[in-house]
């Protein structure tokens, strides 16, 4: 007997698109389970990026990319109100620097054009300044993309997942899957939490994608080549110099270094791109995080001296090849979504879409599932403050109320790491990095946390 | 409508307060975003505080709770949990309280928001990004408030006096700290202080500081620059302070890169005449006493501009920080015969030279100086006569 009995499928992986995957197959009135061998969902890939939603005007033509990121755009405008989740609507210019770039503007509205992003158009030297009075006047023309915008990339998985827990799904953290064995048309599942059954596997396990293949099929068909990419956040002050995503012309390897505004009113630089061996090591250094810091003021002047609230590392799962590594086994019921890059957090619910077309299995949908809301983080909504009754302000910097933060404790989906807290609520995320707040964090969360924040009393 | 408010209830807030109290000013206002007002010694569990305010020597949470007893003693209107949101020109101040948003108007406002030290994020320490890695501020609150150890066996980097005080606070609550590491040559407090790490047996390393924190979850160990390798479970970032100044950055108020406070004169007006600023929001950083001292100087001025008799602000002469020189509070100089009060100025490095003040056309003052960063330099504005014509001061060292 396995705990929770035989599922109908088991997903591998809480990262964006395992949260968007289990959301789509509950909404579709499957039985499922995901499982996450983190403390959280989102600590692997999924817990740093550039948090764009991309339109997918520079992606490869006729990719599934491409439509995995189209129909996972529509579906967020979709569906995002109901959830609460916010939009910033910025736009995009993808900026020419040099003779070369600026000749390449026009193959990129061309390509723009042909992915269905017909409003992209050319901009003047003029324009572009008209539009970012702060951009160094260096800029020599640009494209603009109307309809790439920004949204908080920790609170929409979190609310799909949630969803998906609202209506009879189920998450286990803390559970890693070890191995596996398909038979008599079901998976058996063993993992860190025990025996799991399914009679279908979905595996979102991003930069362990090769390595749940290899464990549950004996063979895989790619290998992830691990690809790290640090980031500068600028202090809110400088959320009033650009308005817009500021996005280079790109190369073969990688989108480049990005400018963007972000939901939370903070101005963000990266990602770089950097080989690496680990999946796990996030690391930043100094040379890369002052390089990136002068870049941004390179082209936004302005930002130079402007106080760095926060810096991270994501690491993106790449493959040895650019495109999507998605497969389909039917006959042993099992599908990979590998190969999910910077564009996943725009491409998880397409891609969950796919999942679903991919299996094609009948299933009672529920008639009026229930549509729980995300916390509200974004700065240019209304947030929990601004409501009487929240008790105390316990992180200053970024105003998260003693409220908001009990409910990330408790809720369907409680936080069981401070990365975890961080990401529902903001607390300690913003400029003074829990100068103020950690100690009172760290009291508020006691006998919370398996990593706790305090080491234990104090023997005065 | 009040007289004046007053955003942050540390030392420089309360004695402003008091001070307006004293000069028959009404409705004086604290906005204390905490529930209760002191600042940042209320979690500093250690002497000295309040020689000079009280002629004894008390700990730093002893000294908050009289500061805060004499402000209600005095008839301050104390707000508490009042977070004070944005600030608009004129002396409009947006605040959230648990009971709602609030809009405040005063007919001066004075901002007294404190300093705090440079996160890890601000230095670019690089490396995993583990729990346990901490300020000093932050320390202090975990075990003077809480009664809690973020670690046990921690790194210290930097050896100005509150790194030194950390010290002290660890010893004294069962955490040992591994090693001191500093990134001069030298203690940067003052001898004998220096001489502290070295007391308490704590290996010191100068010239050096961490290339590479380490750790999955929480932290295991720090690579420094000069190749060495400790084993620690935290890191504690002491110093390099900044100005708290966020509200006056995101608003209309004029900011010096140099001190990362806002502009001010003399009287401590901020580029809108309806907002003054004090304590160690103007700079990085001063003692308790000397912000006390500073935030009552400040308070008086502040009642003189209440009955009109401050000078105007727009004939002023800019003071520039020159060679050398890191940055001069004030910014600004209104323009009055005899001019009164002092220039507050820090270095960048290690300097041996002379200290200058020069306007366009003529040296107004000078000596030979040999300081070192963190240290306080003062020249006293009534040893100076600006001609009539000058629009800005230099402040320099020269060889």
């Amino acid at each position: 007997m396995t705990l929770g009995g035989m599922f109908d499928v088991a997903i591998v992986g809480g990262g964006v698109v395992g949260c968007a995957v289990t959301r789509r197959f509950v909404l579709e009135g499957a039985k499922v389970v995901l499982l996450e061998k983190g403390a959280d969902i989102l600590s692997g890939a999924s817990k740093g990026n550039s948090a764009i939603l991309h339109t997918g005007f520079d992606a490869p033509p006729d990719s599934l990319e491409l439509a995995c990121m189209q129909a996972g755009y529509a579906e967020y405008m979709e569906i995002r109100e109901r959830l609460r989740l916010p939009v910033l609507e910025t736009g995009a210019i993808v900026a020419a620097w040099t003779e070369e770039e600026l000749a390449k503007l026009p193959g990129i509205v061309a390509q723009a054009h042909g992915n269905g992003a017909a409003d992209v158009r050319l901009l003047t030297r003029a324009e572009v300044l008209a539009r970012e009075p702060e951009l160094s006047g260096r800029v020599l023309g640009g494209a603009l993309v109307p309809r790439e915008h920004v949204i908080d990339p920790w609170s929409a998985p979190l609310a799909y997942v949630l969803q998906a827990l609202a209506n009879g799904g189920e998450v286990r953290r803390h559970t890693e899957v070890l191995g596996g064995r398909f038979a008599d048309g079901a998976w058996r599942l063993e993992t860190s939490g025990g025996p799991v059954e399914a009679a279908y596997v979905i595996n979102c396990a991003g930069l362990y994608g090769d390595v749940v293949d290899e464990r549950l099929t004996g063979a895989t068909a790619f290998s992830i080549k691990p690809r790290k990419g640090q980031f500068v956040v600028f202090d809110k002050a400088a959320a009033k110099l650009l308005r817009t995503i500021l996005l280079p012309v790109p190369t073969e390897r990688t989108k480049g270094i990005v400018v963007t505004p972000t939901a939370f009113g903070n101005l963000l630089v990266g990602p770089t791109a950097e080989e690496q061996e680990s999946r796990e090591r996030a690391a930043v250094d100094e040379p890369t995080l002052r390089m990136l810091a002068d870049k941004a003021a390179e082209l936004v002047p302005a930002l130079a001296g402007m106080p760095v609230t926060a810096v991270y590392a994501g690491i993106r799962p790449a493959t040895e090849r650019k495109e999507y590594r998605v497969r389909v086994e039917a006959e042993r019921h099992y599908i990979v979504l590998g190969g999910i890059r910077s564009t996943g957090l725009t491409a998880a619910l397409g891609l969950a879409q796919q999942a679903w077309r991919l299996y094609a299995r009948p299933h009672a949908a529920p008639a009026a599932p229930l549509w729980p809301q995300a916390p509200r983080l974004a700065e240019h909504g209304p947030r929990d403050w601004q409501s009487p009754g929240y008790g105390e302000i316990v992180c200053h910097c970024e105003m998260v109320t003693k409220r908001e933060i009990e409910a990330a404790l408790d809720g369907p989906l409680p936080a069981q790491d401070y990365g975890g807290l961080k990401r529902r609520t903001r607390a300690g995320m913003g400029r003074c990095q829990g100068f103020y707040c950690n100690a009172r964090l760290a009291e508020i969360t006691l006998g919370r946390f398996a990593d706790p924040l305090a080491v234990g009393a104090e023997h005065a | 409508m009040l007289d004046v408010a007053i955003i942050g209830g540390g030392p420089a807030g309360i004695a402003a307060a008091l001070t307006l109290k004293a000069r028959g000013v009404r409705r004086v206002a604290i906005l204390e975003r905490e529930a209760v007002l002191g600042g940042v010694p209320r979690h500093c569990g250690h002497p000295p505080f309040g020689l000079r305010e009280f002629g004894r020597i008390l700990t730093g949470p002893a000294y908050a709770r009289r500061l805060a007893a004499l402000a209600e003693e005095a008839g301050v209107e104390i707000l508490p949990r009042y977070s004070v949101t944005a600030l608009q020109p004129g002396g409009v101040v947006q605040a959230a309280t648990p009971n709602g948003a609030a809009t405040i108007r005063a007919r001066r406002v004075l901002l007294a928001t404190g300093a705090r030290e440079a996160p890890r994020a601000a230095r670019f320490v690089g490396g995993d990004r583990p729990l346990g890695v901490l300020n000093t501020g932050a320390l202090q609150a975990y075990v003077h408030l809480h009664g809690l150890a973020p670690f046990r066996r921690p790194v210290v980097v930097g050896t100005e006096l509150v790194g030194l005080s950390a010290l002290a606070t660890c010893r004294s609550h069962g955490i040992r700290p591994v090693a001191v590491v500093e990134a001069g040559a030298r203690p940067v407090a003052r001898w004998p202080l220096g001489l502290f790490p070295k007391l308490l047996g704590i290996p010191t390393y100068f010239n050096d500081g961490i290339e590479e924190i380490r750790g999955h979850g929480r932290v295991e160990a720090v690579r420094l620059r000069g190749g060495r390798e400790l084993t620690c479970d935290g890191v504690l970032l002491t110093g390099r302070f900044l100005p708290e100044a966020s509200l006056a950055r995101l608003s209309h108020l004029a900011l010096d890169p140099g001190s990362l406070g806002p502009v001010i004169d003399q009287y401590g007006r901020c580029s809108d005449g309806a907002y003054f600023a004090a304590g160690n929001l103007l700079r990085p950083i001063e003692t308790a006493g000397w912000s006390f001292r500073e935030g009552a100087a400040i308070g008086g001025y502040i009642a003189d501009d209440l009955a009109g008799g401050l000078p105007a602000m727009e004939e002023s002469i800019n003071i520039v920080a020159g060679e050398g020189v890191k940055f001069v509070v004030p910014q600004r100089l209104a323009r009055v015969t005899p001019l009164r009060g002092r220039l507050q100025l820090r270095v960048e490095a290690a300097i041996s030279g002379r200290l200058r003040v020069s306007s366009e056309e003529a040296v107004l003052y000078k000596r030979r100086i040999s300081t070192r960063p963190e240290r306080r330099i003062l020249i006293e504005l009534d040893e100076m006569r600006p001609p009539r014509e000058a629009r800005q001061l230099v402040v320099e060292i020269v060889p």
